[in-house]
């Protein structure tokens, strides 16, 4: 494939998947007997149509997302199937708002916070990755490390974190220094601009670094890189995935002191899930990362809007964004058939 | 009755459709597929058992969940086996699809915000003499036909698979495919029909939650079983024996949250909860557990 049709390829996927998004949920919509256009509205209302619920509601839900979705990417390109982003970004945000309460100055207290919230991504991929090297099947542990952080978090909201009053299953609040600052007037805060850098950082080091290139190898064909003699795999691999659980450490962390302020057990709905979708749609590279996390952060976004706006259950836009990735992975397929009619068409065979 | 036997009973009671789930999950894993939209085949099957329990009786309920759990896992084994998708997270589409489509559907069903649906549950068929046995009598001869069902069913997947030819076939498939298809075996219909399969016995997790727990549907109220029976397997070391005790440890854990409020424990027991989980890690630990595993688990079928 040409190098230039290879670097568009993911803006004409996101494009396209875009239109097929809006198409299949209005047909949905149309099936389930609701109001097509006031429904639409409302999603469009709700996602770019305002100022406020572009910088509120839309960025503000994209943010988590571009940086669990680029945790995604980076294992996926490696052939890590870490499943484990909702694990690995609760105990980011444990991790920084336990951090947080500590009695220090506010910057000092926050960029320690962060810091804590990708060392305990990491630390949480760290299981995985090392029984990876064992053979055990990362989905398999991920999955596991996803409900022991789960149910860990339910114990210390009721436990050792509970706020004073031990009313609610929550830990306190954190004090205002502590928190990003926002955007005045806006619910935006500097994460969005932390996981943007990330993802500018990452596609440069996926492109550029030597490491990015071991990475890529060792996703496109193991064995050859192994063979190849110049990639440690099980160390490159090992890389990666603690690297990937630290960016969706980050992730939690940021969303604990730019939007939650607080530990509780629903602090993620589902982002973690969500970011394998964000990563697939865009082709498992950094960069389009954004505009994918950007689309996804729109439509549950405005799906709120639309539940709350049109009474269209938010439910629609799930079914939207699991075809979505369907459809992606239906792309190479689709390649594949394009070339092996070209290989027919060149052979002379029917 | 004794706290303990009510405990005993809430244990297996809550195993059951743990121990369904995983069954499914056994025969598609053994077959070489890691089925992670199981959970998708369990919230179809409660959907289809809550619709056709208010419309039909429990009978019809339970054969529409079975069909929704395979309709589900047959279009997970459309894309996995015959386009050749990647497993894990085709799995996972079909998860977020399934949660959408059934949430969605229930609303357009049963109105807006569902005002609670209330289906006639089954009610336990209690062996007499049997379940007068005291601590484990109600435990094991006092639930619903579900229970005696799943553990019926996990001795038929014990059988097929030890001792038929169908279950050697099928073991080949996720052992070696290419000696498989060497053998004559056609690889890609035995992993599509033990997808299929893995979506029914899902699709009757899904029924025993509607129609012996709760007798209601809501929304994502498959509440990760079906990545649980995907631990259950793991921690059963792929064999039925092994998956039966699993499921019931993962189901004792579940259920000490009953004991915890009957005894008034104020522990929090998350910490509990958590158990199962890290004794899967520590089984998956050890360097014979990854023997048990399929060779060509999670690969795809390459001709």
């Amino acid at each position: 494939m040409a190098a230039s049709r290879r670097s568009l390829e993911p803006v004409a996927v996101v494009g396209g998947v875009s239109v097929a998004a809006l198409i299949l949920l209005a047909t949905l919509l149309a099936l389930g007997g609701y109001d097509v256009p006031v429904a639409l509205a409302a999603l469009w209302r709700g996602s770019f149509g305002t100022s406020y619920a572009f910088f509120s509601a839309t960025l503000v839900r994209a943010t988590p997302l571009l940086l669990a979705g680029l945790a995604v990417a980076l294992a996926f390109r490696a052939g890590v199937w870490n499943i484990g982003a909702e694990g690995q970004l609760l105990a980011g945000a444990t991790a920084a708002i336990a951090v947080a309460a500590l009695p220090l100055s506010g910057v000092l207290r926050l960029t320690l916070a962060l810091l804590a919230a990708a060392l305990a991504g990491g630390v949480w991929a760290l299981p995985a990755a090392l029984l990876r090297r064992r053979g055990v099947l990362e989905v398999i542990s991920t999955i596991m490390l996803n409900f022991i952080a789960l149910n860990v978090v339910g114990y210390l909201v009721r436990g050792p974190l509970q706020e004073p009053t031990h009313a609610y299953p929550q830990s306190v609040t954190i004090d205002a220094v502590a928190r990003l600052p926002r955007v005045p007037g806006t619910r935006l805060h500097l994460g969005v601009l932390i996981a943007l850098a990330a993802a500018i950082a990452l596609g440069i080091v996926m492109r550029r670094s030597a490491w990015g290139f071991r990475v890529r190898a060792l996703g496109a064909n193991p064995q050859a890189a192994a063979s190849a003699g110049m990639i440690d795999v099980p160390r490159v691999a090992l890389q990666a995935f603690v690297v990937s659980g630290s960016l969706a450490g980050l992730a939690g962390g940021i969303e604990a002191t730019g939007v939650t302020y607080a530990l509780y057990e629903g602090l993620s709905p589902g982002y973690g899930y969500t970011a394998i979708a964000v990563a697939l749609l865009a082709r498992l590279d950094p960069l389009f990362v954004a505009p994918s996390a950007l689309l996804f952060g729109a439509l549950e976004a405005g799906a709120t809007a639309m539940q709350r706006d049109a009474g269209v259950p938010a439910a629609f836009v799930t079914v939207v964004e699991g075809s979505l990735v369907l459809l992606v992975l239906l792309l190479p397929v689709v390649t594949r058939w394009q070339s092996e009619r070209a290989h027919r068409a060149r052979t002379g065979a029917s | 009755m004794s706290t303990d036997s009510e405990f005993l009973a809430a244990a297996v009671r809550t195993a059951t459709p743990l121990l369904l789930a995983a069954t499914g999950e056994l025969v598609v894993e053994r077959a070489g597929i890691i089925y992670v939209g199981i959970e998708g085949s369990i919230l179809a099957g409660a959907l289809a058992a809550a619709a056709g329990g208010l419309a039909l009786g429990s009978g019809p309920a339970v054969v529409l969940a079975l069909l929704a759990g395979a309709a589900t896992a047959g279009l997970f084994a459309l894309f996995v086996v015959r386009w050749r998708t990647e497993q894990i997270v085709t799995g996972t589409a079909i998860t977020l699809v399934a949660t959408g489509a059934t949430a969605a559907l229930y609303h357009v069903l049963f109105g807006p915000e569902g005002a609670g649906l209330r289906i006639p549950v089954v009610r336990p068929v209690v062996v007499p003499g049997l379940s007068a046995i005291p601590l484990i009598g109600n435990a094991l001869f006092a639930q619903s036909l579900f229970t005696y069902a799943a553990v019926v069913g996990m001795l038929a997947v014990w059988w097929t698979l030890a001792r038929t030819h169908l279950g050697l076939a099928l073991r080949a498939c996720g052992e070696r495919p290419s000696a498989a298809r060497a053998a004559g075996i056609a690889t890609g219909r035995m992993r599509g029909a033990a997808a299929l399969f893995a979506g029914a016995l899902g699709g009757a997790a899904g029924a025993a939650l509607v129609l012996v727990q709760s007798g209601t549907f809501a929304e994502g109220m498959s509440a990760g079983r079906g990545f649980i029976a995907i631990a259950i397997v793991a921690l059963g070391r792929w064999r039925p024996g092994g998956v039966l005790i699993a499921a019931l440890a993962f189901g004792a854990a579940s259920a000490l949250q009953y004991l915890f409020q009957a005894r008034g424990w104020t522990l929090p027991y998350q910490a509990f909860l958590a158990l199962p989980y890290v004794a899967t890690l520590v089984a998956l630990a050890t360097t014979r557990a990854r023997g048990a595993a399929p060779a060509a688990l999670g690969q795809a079928d390459s001709e």
